[in-house]
């Protein structure tokens, strides 16, 4: 398997599938770990780096978890494939700069993934689509025992795992959950449950990672604390929160409905009809009009479309993968219409 | 008194924090304190919000120019106080004092409570159980306000932390 061999596919989180798959896109969890008294990353010098970088590939090569993976040293990608694996959600920003002694891990389908000397030493990366952070967190779980059997990690019993952050010292756990909330966000509601979410000790942000502006109705939402409660009363208050969520959205779907269908269903047909019919587009103007025809899928109003192909558009239509579908450097010009061309293939368009 | 952050004014503002049984008092002029807090209002980024978190919890034994280096990594607070990452996991053995006092400002607890690497050793596995137990003892004895047990079991506690800083 090679980096290319990506384009054709996308990774298993896409599928639409899973639990309440209609308003959670997909769960995710990472943990943090790092070998014992290793220097840091950000402190460590090259021959530290390439000796942990050595260190952990053996031990990944020894279980079963990464047989089927492929293996990337950060240094030998190019711009785009870099900005192409940061638009997968398979690794940061933060890991593309001074890419020297980094390396990225990535399993079948991408449901696993692990960044080598990002902010530290191992960033363990599962991700599914639906809604079910208990077993993303079991297989999480069981590729650190496997690993932890290999590596000594990092760990002081009174404060968990050690990190070079002491915002990820305890469990270095973060479970997120990522949520597709258009009638939340057309109801105006959205503000009060995200208040909501950041007093209760949560983060919320956009899709297209930290930083970011929430677009196309995406919300990330994921825990803050990770020091003096277990990775299990973690999942279980982030589910409960989620729960909450879905309800208050498929009330707002339902409340929607009931109050102005021909409103609703002129805003969904609208944008089926701009995306089946545009020759150039940006990609902010696609996101807001996918998450419509998303919408429309769900409420059933939309039938020719699977979620499926929905969920991969709002991957596709990046930059870097337009210019890997393309096979080629394009300017923004040139990315407007091709990515103009890509949904109209997609979806049926003229 | 002298402020402790421009040494010329005399501090007219204290602030006196009590985190874990461990205080920490700040003496500043008015126009340093006005600066401080400007100072926290305009940090927005991560590590600027931890370094100012850092920066409070001055402890009254630490001197001030003493400079407190990490025995493992060589790193030395103020780096870390800087930047907001520490150098090594001996980081928080090295900078513990500290430590105790802003994991628990970040979140409300300086006690892990979730799992434990496979490679630990299963006495050291046993230690973290017994500690806990002890923990909830305590609390228990709080509550029933058991006042003589509790003291008793503090103790166990904190000469357990002494032993197994590690």
């Amino acid at each position: 398997m090679k980096l290319d061999d990506f384009i054709d596919n996308t990774g298993q989180w896409l599928k639409g599938t899973g639990d309440h798959a209609n308003i959670v896109m997909s769960s995710r969890i990472r943990l943090a770990r790092n070998l014992d008294l290793r220097p840091f990353p950000n402190r460590a010098k090259k021959k530290e780096l390439e000796e942990i970088l050595t260190m952990v590939k053996e031990a990944m090569d020894k279980t079963d978890f990464f047989k089927k993976s492929i293996f990337f040293k950060i240094t030998e990608l190019d711009q785009i494939d870099k900005q192409f694996l940061i638009e997968r959600h398979l690794m940061s920003h933060e890991h593309a700069t001074n890419p020297e002694g980094k390396a990225l891990i990535v399993s079948e389908e991408e449901v696993i993934s692990v960044m080598i000397n990002e902010e530290d030493h191992l960033r363990i990366q599962v991700m599914q689509s639906g809604f079910d952070l208990e077993e993303t967190w079991q297989i999480a779980n069981s590729i650190d025992d496997g690993l932890s059997k290999l590596l000594e990690f990092a760990y002081a019993p009174r404060w968990g795992y050690l990190t070079s952050c002491p915002t990820n010292t305890g469990t270095a756990m973060r479970g997120s959950v990522m949520l597709h909330l258009p009638a939340l966000v057309m109801t105006k509601q959205i503000n009060k449950i995200l208040n909501a979410i950041s007093k209760l000790n949560f983060a919320s942000r956009g899709f297209y990672g930290e930083g970011t502006q929430a677009s196309g109705n995406i919300y990330q939402i994921s825990n803050q604390v990770s020091l003096g409660h277990s990775e299990q009363d973690v999942l279980q208050n982030i589910s409960g929160l989620i729960r909450q969520v879905i309800e208050q959205e498929e009330q707002a779907r339902q409340a929607l409905l009931l109050q102005n269908k021909p409103m609703l269903e002129d805003k969904i047909f609208r944008s089926s009809g701009i995306l089946k019919n545009a020759h150039i587009i940006s990609s902010q103007e696609t996101v807001e009009l996918l998450s419509m025809i998303r919408l429309g899928i769900d409420l059933n109003i939309i039938k020719n479309v699977e979620r499926k192909d929905i969920n991969e558009l709002f991957i596709m239509i990046q930059p870097a993968h337009l210019q890997k579908i393309e096979g080629k450097k394009l300017n923004a010009t040139e990315r407007d219409t091709r990515r103009a061309s890509l949904i109209r293939e997609k979806i049926g368009g003229e | 008194m002298q402020c402790d952050i421009c040494g010329k004014r005399k501090a007219t503002v204290h602030l006196t924090e009590i985190v874990d049984e461990q205080m920490s008092e700040m003496h500043l002029c008015e126009q340093c304190a006005r600066q401080k807090s400007m100072k926290m209002e305009q940090q927005f980024g991560l590590a600027d919000l931890l370094s100012g978190l850092a920066d409070f919890s001055k402890h009254v034994k630490t001197d001030v120019k003493e400079v407190l280096k990490c025995e493992h990594c060589g790193m030395d607070y103020e780096d870390f106080r800087k930047f907001g990452r520490l150098g090594c996991s001996g980081c928080y053995e090295s900078f513990q004092a500290h430590l105790t006092t802003l994991l628990k400002k970040i979140h409300g607890s300086n006690h892990h409570l979730g799992k434990s690497p496979q490679k630990v050793p299963p006495a050291t596995k046993k230690k973290i159980k017994d500690f806990h137990n002890l923990k909830d003892q305590l609390e228990q004895a709080i509550q029933v306000e058991d006042f003589e047990k509790a003291a008793r079991l503090r103790d166990q506690i904190r000469e357990m932390e002494k032993k197994g800083k590690k």
